[in-house]
């Protein structure tokens, strides 16, 4: 017998081992559920399955009977487009700070301490804040994405920028480079694929202040949709809500990793130089 | 200055009392020497012996503590630049460019612009300059692979083809091929013997390897520790203790500086 530490799953059973506790989990959910239902059929707490896909139905394919939109697309919408706006709006703004601060001396000796400031700010704490200056409508949400997440992103490139070897900067150097033609030519490249991690890595942030923000003051979105429901004890909604924004997470971050893969194959077979 | 008698010409580059301490801590005690355009100086001595600091002070990431370099009569500037090239051991080409961009990005660095991506023709004849380069050093069948599919001493045709697009008058080379096989070694010395010879380039070389030193180059600099104090053994720095001209002499006199310096490569790291 080997050792436990040297002992690797074969192909077969590595599959085996990633459904077994999915699988589980529902198994025992479905049971729970059905236990339930037995005693109490009004019971709310754990919806059976049909009853889930009802609340789908209502949700997704059916207008709602306010405003005749569908109302699951309409908080998918919504919320992807807030989040996709914060997240881009802290990547741009994260880049340009991380790489100034990392490749410039005299940039990084007065924004380094204030940016360690500012990324140790609670985000959810300012959020008050952020809605009397920018007002309930979406620039408040967006902005406390993009504050959120803007500090880890420029901390993160600022690294990267300073992990890229001194070597390479003399050399651009003694091949006649300015400044901006090193950071533009040498360094950016080599952060890009670093920054699509930092975001990948950040995305679980930014959908915490999105369904915070949502939460607090919204009239759509998926995290707006969550809390409202919650009043009904819709466990039939709030569940396939969950697990839909679960599996956009995992496709956002799938798509985020192979878009890397595509745009920078040196960064993914492991250059180093 | 008396080495160089056999001269007429102005020195390229005249070291003028140079020290470099970090701290307490001396690496460089007084050197002064001249070097004159097309000469080929090897630097040899233990590690830590300051013998890449020097270079490093050539290179301009280094300033001398006291004293000072003059290049062409001015002082050597306090920054990199394009006059004096330079192939490191390592991490001295662009990972995320292929060859032929690492080395067309020479010419892009070259045009004053704010991006140094070139466009239209500037790009069509940077490609073509580029292409000869790697002609002459070797690597013209690897035009499109990535730096992390080269091998080492593929590497570093590289990096030598990308310093010598940007026409530096000086190339400094700090231990280029300490990382590299026997074989592949007596290769890069012949290239980097004839690329000296046809571009007239001034050339220092930084290596551990002594042999290296006395059959690349016309001079031979071996630095080490003029004074020694063994209850402080940082209060003295490193001088050059042998200035030798080489290449050029009889298999005699080779074979006692030979055994001169047998000695040397024990203590050699």
């Amino acid at each position: 017998m080997k050792k436990l530490i040297n002992q690797k799953p074969n192909k077969t059973l590595k599959l085996f081992l990633v459904l077994l506790p999915f699988v589980l989990l529902i198994i025992l959910y479905m049971a729970s559920s059905e236990a339930r239902l037995e005693i109490n059929p009004n019971d709310k707490l754990l919806p059976s399955f049909s009853q889930i896909a009802d609340g789908i139905t209502r949700m997704a394919f059916e207008p709602s009977k306010r405003s005749g939109e569908y109302l699951f697309w309409q908080d998918t919408a919504s919320s992807l487009s807030r989040l996709g706006m914060g997240v881009l709006i802290a990547a741009v703004l994260g880049l340009i700070v991380g790489m100034v601060t990392g490749a410039l001396p005299l940039f990084s000796a007065w924004m380094s301490p204030l940016l360690t400031v500012i990324s140790l700010i609670p985000p959810l704490a300012v959020l008050p804040v952020l809605f009397i200056v920018f007002g309930l409508g979406e620039l408040s949400k967006v902005v406390l994405i993009a504050i959120g997440i803007t500090p880890f992103i420029a901390r993160d490139i600022q690294r990267r920028t300073q992990e890229i070897p001194a070597e390479q900067i003399v050399k651009a150097q003694t091949l006649g480079a300015n400044t901006s033609q090193i950071m533009i030519r040498v360094l950016l490249p080599q952060v890009m694929p670093k920054l699509i991690d930092a975001v990948r890595l950040s995305l679980g942030a930014g959908w915490l202040f999105l369904i915070a923000a949502e939460a607090v003051a919204s009239t759509d979105g998926l995290g707006y949709r969550i809390f409202l429901v919650r009043r009904y004890m819709a466990m039939d909604v709030i569940l396939p809500y969950v697990a839909w924004i679960t599996f956009l997470a995992f496709f956002i971050d799938v798509a985020l990793r192979q878009l890397n893969q595509k745009l920078f194959p040196w960064h993914a077979q492991g250059g180093k130089s | 200055m008396s080495v160089n008698a056999i001269s007429e010409q102005t020195p390229m580059i005249e070291v003028n009392n140079v020290w470099k301490q970090y701290d307490d801590n001396v690496v460089l005690e007084g050197l002064n020497v001249t070097v004159n355009e097309g000469e080929f100086v090897t630097l040899v001595g233990t590690s830590g012996c300051g013998k890449s600091t020097f270079l490093n002070m050539l290179l301009g990431t280094v300033q001398p503590s006291k004293g000072e370099i003059l290049l062409n009569g001015q002082t050597i500037p306090s920054e990199p630049g394009p006059d004096r090239g330079i192939v490191f051991q390592q991490y001295s080409v662009f990972p995320h460019m292929t060859v032929l961009e690492n080395v067309m990005a020479t010419k892009g660095f070259q045009r004053k612009g704010m991006s140094g991506y070139l466009f239209g023709q500037n790009r069509s004849q940077a490609r073509k300059d580029a292409q000869q380069i790697l002609d002459q050093v070797g690597l013209n069948h690897a035009l499109n692979k990535y730096p992390h599919e080269l091998s080492g001493g593929m590497k570093q045709r590289l990096a030598i083809a990308q310093a010598l697009l940007g026409r530096p008058r000086i190339l400094l080379l700090d231990e280029p091929f300490g990382a590299l096989d026997p074989g592949i070694r007596a290769d890069m010395h012949e290239l980097v013997l004839n690329l000296w010879k046809e571009l007239k380039l001034t050339v220092f070389m930084v290596t551990h390897d002594l042999k290296e030193g006395f059959y690349l180059g016309t001079r031979l600099w071996v630095f080490d520790k003029l004074r020694h104090d063994p209850q402080a053994p940082h209060l003295y720095g490193a001088g050059i203790t042998y200035d030798l001209p080489v290449g050029k002499m009889d298999q005699s006199i080779y074979q006692q500086i030979d055994d001169n310096l047998r000695p040397l490569p024990e203590h050699v790291a």
